[in-house]
């Protein structure tokens, strides 16, 4: 173990972080909407302390897939630029940037039914608006996961339809509607990790080197949870998961009021 | 004839430009260049060991630059995201572009890594690229015989123009698009293309130009290095 995670460990020991922060308290977290408002449908940067991402979402008229005709697709997409941290390399996306944007996003967003998807339906079984979100990493100094969270669903927020004719079955991009992406709640993912027998949230990039086991917790307004994604080499027990869930859905109150 | 831009803007006018660096803690050196609409993000990490190893040059360190839209960044649909033949060919002549300035003979056997990243575009990105890049490497403190500035010029039927929009570069009777970059203390060129057609004539009448134009970029590029210190 490296000698500042050996201090961070031995610091939580008598409750103390390193950066002074309470166990239970996020670094300042900003979010930036409309930063791509030319190009994107919908857009937003979201720092958390120094950690920033960028999200854009983009529209496009497909066709709904044979299994659910009534329904639109949103499709998630999160890259670990390595223009924002050395540790990370130029390709095709890794296991960590699948990670997020599967669970974060894809099950964050959409299994969590917070995103209507029989509202993007045009024709049914024919055509319907398919919704592509991007997020991409700029600065990662520690919790990509829960600032990859935060991104989408600003950029989500700010997103306007283009002007579809359907007619011509074309889409100007020049011309946006008023109409925006309908959603039913506003699901918040909260990373909690374990440092030996401590809870943390919002872990900083030299508390996620000295973490064992790391479990991102996303609820909906009451209070449910809407998924789940443990990570780490350590298990964890079953209390461990109960406080980490109570930490999670708590925190997650409180993050969403930056969004009203 | 063309006689008004659709902004507006004098024939010789740029865009609101602005410029920041040390904007991406993580990285060597870092920039964000803005000039209208079109937004660039530059970080640079080295110099580190090469590899594959029969890459390195046992004489100096070699530049490698990355230049990437994003996904959300086009006009239209979502761009696939990786790399493509454009973005190779910008990331090839931004390395061409970079290089002359760039002083890496104590640095034998390494890599210097550029990623540049445009988050929104209207037209001349690849010169912000670059302007975002040179003030990066500046950021990162490599010796430099100088910066580098870029803009694009174009020849509207009889207008040489400053600063292309995406919109002039559409312009329906079809047009000339000329990215230039040029080292601002002598006016040596680094970058120049063309893409369209001009007489010999327009195009010394545009470099002329892109001269005039790039002081202005190289005065908010030294402001914004000299504001990092000034805190």
């Amino acid at each position: 173990m490296s000698i500042v995670s050996n201090h961070i460990v031995n610091l939580l020991e008598k409750d103390i972080r390193m950066d002074g922060r309470k166990a239970d308290e996020f670094r300042d977290i900003k979010i930036e909407y409309g930063i791509s408002s030319k190009s994107a449908e919908g857009s937003a940067r979201v720092t958390i302390g120094k950690t920033e991402v960028v999200a854009g979402v983009k529209m496009e008229v497909g066709t709904p897939y044979p299994d659910s005709p009534d329904e639109g697709t949103i499709i998630a997409n999160v890259e670990l630029l390595p223009l924002s941290s050395p540790e990370f390399e130029s390709g095709p996306p890794g296991i960590e940037s699948i990670e997020l944007a599967r669970s974060v996003v894809d099950r964050g967003l959409r299994e969590s039914g917070s995103l209507d998807l029989k509202k993007l339906l045009i024709k049914k079984g024919e055509k319907s608006w398919t919704i592509l979100i991007d997020v991409y990493s700029v600065n990662d100094d520690g919790n990509l996961a829960d600032a990859v969270g935060l991104a989408a669903l600003a950029a989500i927020k700010d997103a306007k339809f283009p002007k579809y004719d359907e007619k011509t079955e074309k889409i100007d991009y020049e011309q946006k509607t008023k109409k925006g992406i309908e959603l039913n709640g506003l699901p918040m993912p909260v990373t909690v990790v374990k440092i030996n027998d401590k809870y943390v949230i919002d872990p900083s990039l030299d508390e996620e080197k000295a973490m064992k086991s790391r479990l991102t917790v996303t609820s909906i307004e009451n209070g449910s949870v809407c998924a789940l994604q443990k990570g780490g080499n350590e298990p964890l027990t079953v209390e461990d998961v109960d406080m980490m869930v109570e930490l999670g859905v708590k925190k997650a109150k409180e993050l969403r009021k930056l969004f009203k | 004839m063309y006689n008004k831009r659709p902004d507006n803007r004098k024939f010789d006018e740029l865009r609101e430009i602005s410029a920041e660096v040390s904007v991406i803690p993580r990285a060597d050196g870092s920039a964000m260049f803005k000039i209208g609409k079109t937004v660039a993000i530059a970080a640079v990490y080295g110099p580190k060991d090469l590899f594959p190893r029969f890459l390195r040059d046992p004489k100096k360190g070699i530049l490698r630059c990355n230049y990437n839209m994003m996904s959300f960044s086009g006009s239209g649909e979502r761009i696939r995201p990786g790399p493509s033949r454009r973005s190779k060919e910008i990331s090839f002549i931004t390395e061409k572009a970079l290089s002359p300035v760039l002083d890496l003979t104590d640095f034998p056997g390494s890599v210097v890594d550029i990623f540049i990243e445009l988050i929104q575009t209207d037209g001349g990105t690849r010169c912000a690229g670059i302007t975002a890049a040179a003030l990066a490497l500046a950021d990162a403190g490599f010796p430099m015989k100088d910066l580098v500035s870029a803009v694009s010029i174009g020849r509207i039927e009889d207008k040489i123009v400053v600063d292309v929009s995406k919109e002039e570069e559409d312009y329906e009777k079809g047009m000339a698009d000329i990215p230039v970059a040029i080292m601002p203390r002598n006016g040596n060129i680094t970058l120049l293309q063309m893409d369209g057609l001009a007489k010999p004539s327009e195009l010394k009448e545009a470099l002329k130009v892109a001269k005039r134009a790039c002081e202005q970029i190289y005065k908010v590029q030294k402001d914004a290095l000299k504001a990092r210190y000034k805190k």
